[in-house]
């Protein structure tokens, strides 16, 4: 398969937005200057990884690629020695990132690698509870921190007790020294959500690999079905609503919280209920932590929480409140996820013949069941949890740049990479302290301005599935299992970008993500906002799902994604449901219109548009 | 359509009168009974039994074939034709075996041995619904159908028999079968006395295929256990055992039942009945129904449904031949018409997926080593 160079796609740069480079870190660039980095980006395979990045970056935003950059590979490479990969080498062409894994090249040096891995990750795979238990332990005390911590704005005097307690610090100091915590503590979090993930896909993927390798033509689905019915966190915000939505029931408040689509309005009407106040007490305990969690996959600022935006949990109460009212049970068939899984389990057991094997597949499968918690709830923590207050304290950071006039609008923030913040940030302390202007007061909007444009040229940009050399054998875990990079996807990835008038196709593959197959209406739904919209048995068309848009599958029959494998949160749910889902589709949000008529088939993963 | 009543009422009392029953019904007997009814009909019994839908029918047993050859007072005869025959002349064999299965279809059917013949017959009709049932009518023998011994095709098969005159004749032509110029040769050449030899003859409901075909519950091209295949075509299935169409393709989970591939052929020939020359005949397959799915997606779960089942019972991946019969109503229409174990797959030694790999650990670490190859 040929694909473009590197360096020919970024040279054809998007008029307007020379000098783009200056928005993100400069090891980021592919470059022509020195010849040897050249040549190695050159021969190297780069993907794009579209799987986390839909859109171009906004220039902070790049903070979270910068730490698993770092986290994935430091564990791969320096922690673990993963035997046959380094780690993930990172670039972007016009805010978008490609990724390529490093291999070891040299057999003997493989080799050496191998006592080391057998050692380090024989030693996780052994201790594997104990040491999650820790990890859950670590990282509770570092969102504790970043909840903690003070993003105070500068005040014309400082209090008192500075005197009065010889502090010997100023609120300027402070600021910086926190806004450097904020960084740093965004930071650590990112190394513990990279502790047990490579291990824990590994031990994953590899159950997969021996599934297949036991039975070709076995689903993916299948093997995903044989480790389901554990219980993880995800599923913990949206068992909230239902709880919520069956005290409301209880409380006789029902009426009143399903009576508008605004919370501040039903939060009014329920406050004049007798029993209402019991109900909005149990709201807002469910609110923390539960409601940290983010309307998309928590990686972009863009994406609020539920905290942020209330009235979204409050329509999936309001859904559940219906089921109620219509008799329907809202509690999750755990006990037959767990039947059906055990079912499964000894059905494909029995037909393995060889003792061996017979071993070997009861150790991996113990395996993956052990790894699959962590795998699951490490999102909860990091991505949701961390992120939603980080967000929020980068606001606050925001909000004083904001007065001193360094940017227009607290949003504005987004535009500027982490570095040149702190740069502002000294930029104001210093000239709060002096009693003078910031000299970014008269740099950084114009900057800003011309930089949306730049986002926005980007946006219409098409970024190449591909580029650079392909390799003949992938190694990385996370390339094979997250991204699921074979050579059907590469062969897909390059027809999608052939792919003609999105008006005319009538057939869209995907990932089989949970089997059956029905028919029905479309509902394409950009962002958890819009789930507010969905009607009872319609086809959910989305671009990725998240745990906040749980409340969803309650309503609808069958779920469509752009992006995700089996392992998705839209597959791993439908299946819970018992409903199809085709999932990692590529463009369906693009192809299919809302009130079209679609055959979802779960089992073969084929959409059929009828037009 | 019968009541259930006279259904039951025709199958009671069969024959398994005593110990040495001359005539029995298929649900009577399982695979332990090969001495008694041969391979086929046991198997057919077995898979009654084992809760599977096959056409009803009933057998001569070889007992009832003994019964024939002792009244009809020819074995001496027969064996004075054969002696000092080499078992490497054909010609001889030929001349001798003509003879011989002319004397055979000659003699009468005792009339008690007719009367428990024409009596099951009769009663198969009222199950079948249908007066004077077509029947297949094809010899059971002892060694056949076994695994690694398999000479089918040495005995005879007479399709679309109607009447119970028909019914006694064809029967003849099957015991005679069992003196081929082939048969005699190999039991020569093995050194089985020709006395100590018996055949059985089936008597079973002809299934009026509407749709047909072969199920295999092991990959054919893979050797993957976990998946059924099925192959259809309009009609009978010798369209789709033959070859001479590209069937309808399915490929369907075995542990959860759903269909996972489905490749709809153009089948321009099937194979339907012809009543009056009691033959199949190929007819081209109209126009408009020649890209159309020969068999829905419910009967499709059914029969892998029942491709498991058989699997399960005989412990081992089976290759099945089925049809969908057009005399019953749907629920009751579906038939296994024959499941013999699969030989290639099952007889090819197959290297342990873990590859040596002792631990999980260990598994993990040669994968991750070897990686995914691409392109």
């Amino acid at each position: 398969m040929k694909f473009p160079v590197p360096h020919d796609v970024k040279a054809a740069t998007i008029p307007g937005t020379e000098g783009w480079e200056r928005m993100y870190p400069y090891q980021y660039q592919f470059v022509t200057d020195d010849p040897v980095r050249n040549q190695y980006e050159r021969e190297t395979f780069w993907f794009y990884d579209g799987l986390h990045y839909p859109e171009p970056l906004y220039p902070f935003d790049t903070i979270w690629d910068e730490a698993w950059f770092l986290a994935l590979s430091q564990f791969n490479n320096r922690i673990f020695q993963v035997p046959p990969v380094r780690g993930v080498d990172h670039r972007m062409i016009n805010g978008y990132v490609y990724i390529s894994p490093v291999p070891v090249k040299d057999g003997a040096e493989i080799g050496s690698r191998v006592p080391n891995f057998m050692e380090r990750a024989g030693y996780y795979y052994k201790n594997w509870d104990a040491l999650e238990a820790k990890w859950k332990v670590k990282m509770e005390a570092t969102i504790k921190e970043l909840e903690n911590l003070q993003i105070s704005p500068l005040p014309d005097l400082e209090d008192i007790s500075v005197v009065n307690d010889a502090l010997g610090e100023s609120k300027g100091y402070h600021l910086i020294k926190n806004y450097d915590d904020l960084i740093n503590l965004g930071i650590k979090c990112w190394q513990y959500h990279f502790e047990f993930l490579n291990l824990g896909y590994a031990a994953y993927v590899f159950f997969m690999d021996f599934a297949q390798k036991l039975f070709p033509s076995i689903p993916l689905q299948r093997i995903t079905q044989m480790i389901s019915g554990i219980d993880v966190i995800m599923y913990k915000p949206d068992d909230e609503l239902k709880e919520l939505a069956k005290k409301a029931v209880a409380l006789g408040v029902d009426s009143a919280v399903a009576g508008n689509r605004d919370w501040v309005a039903v939060k009014a009407a329920v406050e004049k209920l007798p029993k209402g106040g019991e109900w909005l007490a149990a709201f807002e305990k469910a609110r923390y932590p539960w409601f940290n969690i983010s309307t998309g996959t928590g990686w972009f600022h863009t994406d609020r929480s539920w905290n942020d935006t209330l009235d979204i949990p409050l329509s999936g109460i309001q859904t559940y409140i219906g089921k109620i009212k219509a008799g329907v049970s809202i509690d999750r068939p755990i006990e037959q996820v767990r039947a059906e899984r055990d079912r499964i389990t000894a059905e494909y057991r029995a037909l393995i013949t060889n003792e061996a094997d017979l071993k070997q597949f009861d150790e991996l499968l113990g395996c993956a069941k052990t790894v699959f918690p962590y795998v699951e709830n490490h999102l909860f923590y990091v991505e949701h949890w961390f992120h939603s207050v980080f967000w929020n304290k980068m606001r606050e950071v925001a909000a004083i740049l904001k007065d001193h006039g360094m940017i227009k609008d607290i949003e504005d923030v987004w535009y500027l990479r982490r570095d040149e913040i702190k740069q502002a940030l000294w930029d104001v302390v210093t000239a709060w302290a002096t009693g003078v202007k910031p000299r970014g007061t008269y740099t950084w909007p114009p900057e800003i301005e011309w930089r949306k444009g730049v986002m926005e040229k980007f946006r219409q940009w098409s970024a190449p599935p591909a580029i650079g050399v392909a390799p003949e054998v992938i190694q990385e875990p996370f390339t094979i299992v997250l991204w699921g990079v074979t050579n059907k996807s590469l062969a897909d990835w390059a027809s999608v970008q052939e792919a003609g008038n999105p008006d005319t196709i009538t057939e869209l593959k995907g990932f089989a993500g949970s089997p059956g197959i029905v028919e029905g209406k479309a509902r394409v739904c950009r962002s958890a906002q819009d789930i507010r919209d969905l009607q009872e048995g319609e086809i959910l068309v989305a671009p990725t799902t998240s745990p906040s848009w749980a409340p969803a599958f309650a309503k609808i029959k069958a779920c469509v994604t752009d992006v995700g494998g089996v392992m998705s949160h839209a597959a791993i749910v439908c299946r819970e449901y018992g409903m199809p889902a085709v999932v990692g589709t590529g463009h369906s949000t693009k192809v299919i219109k809302t009130g079209m008529l679609l055959r979802v088939d779960g089992s073969s993963g084929a959409i059929t548009i009828t037009r | 359509m019968g009541s259930v009543s006279a259904v039951e009422e025709a199958r009671a009392g069969a024959g398994m009168s005593g110990t040495t029953p001359l005539v029995c019904w298929f649900e009577e007997v399982n695979k332990d009974s090969v001495a008694l009814v041969g391979g086929k009909c046991s198997s057919l019994g077995e898979l009654i039994n084992a809760g599977v839908r096959v056409p009803p029918g009933f057998a001569l047993t070889t007992h009832g074939y003994a019964q024939f050859m002792r009244d009809a007072g020819i074995q001496s005869e027969v064996n004075g034709l054969l002696e000092g025959l080499d078992h490497q002349d054909m010609d001889k064999l030929e001349e001798a075996s003509r003879v011989i299965r002319e004397m055979i279809e000659s003699r009468p059917i005792s009339i008690e041995l007719e009367d428990l013949i024409a009596e099951s017959y009769r009663k198969l009709s009222v199950r079948s619904c249908i007066p004077a049932v077509p029947v297949a009518v094809r010899s059971s023998a002892t060694a056949e159908d076994l695994p690694g011994a398999s000479f089918a095709g040495q005995q005879d098969t007479y399709l679309w028999i109607r009447g119970v005159d028909s019914v006694m004749h064809h029967v003849r032509r099957c015991i005679s079968s069992l003196y081929t110029g082939r048969a005699i040769a190999y039991r020569m050449k093995m050194g089985f006395p020709h006395e100590q030899v018996a055949i059985s003859v089936g008597i079973q409901k002809m299934a009026n295929s509407l749709t047909a075909g072969v199920m295999f519950t092991i990959h054919p091209t893979n050797g993957d256990r976990s998946v059924i295949v099925i192959d259809s075509n309009f009609g009978f299935g010798e369209s789709v055992v033959s070859g001479e169409v590209t069937p309808d393709h399915f490929v369907v989970n075995k542990v959860a039942l759903d269909i996972m591939e489905r490749t709809i052929s153009t089948k321009t020939v099937c194979y339907t009945v012809d009543q009056r020359e009691q033959k199949s005949v190929a007819m081209e397959v109209p126009f408009e129904r020649q890209n159309v799915q020969s068999i829905i997606d419910d009967e499709i779960t059914e029969l892998a449904w029942m491709g498991k089942k058989i699997e399960q019972h005989y412990g081992r991946p089976m290759d099945i031949e089925w049809a969908i019969d057009k005399d019953l109503p749907a629920a009751a229409n579906i038939f296994i018409l024959q499941a013999r174990p699969e030989t290639y797959w099952s007889e090819k030694p197959k290297p342990p997926a873990s590859a040596g790999a002792a631990s999980a650990m260990e598994y993990i670490v040669s994968s991750l080593i070897a990686g995914k190859r691409l392109s």
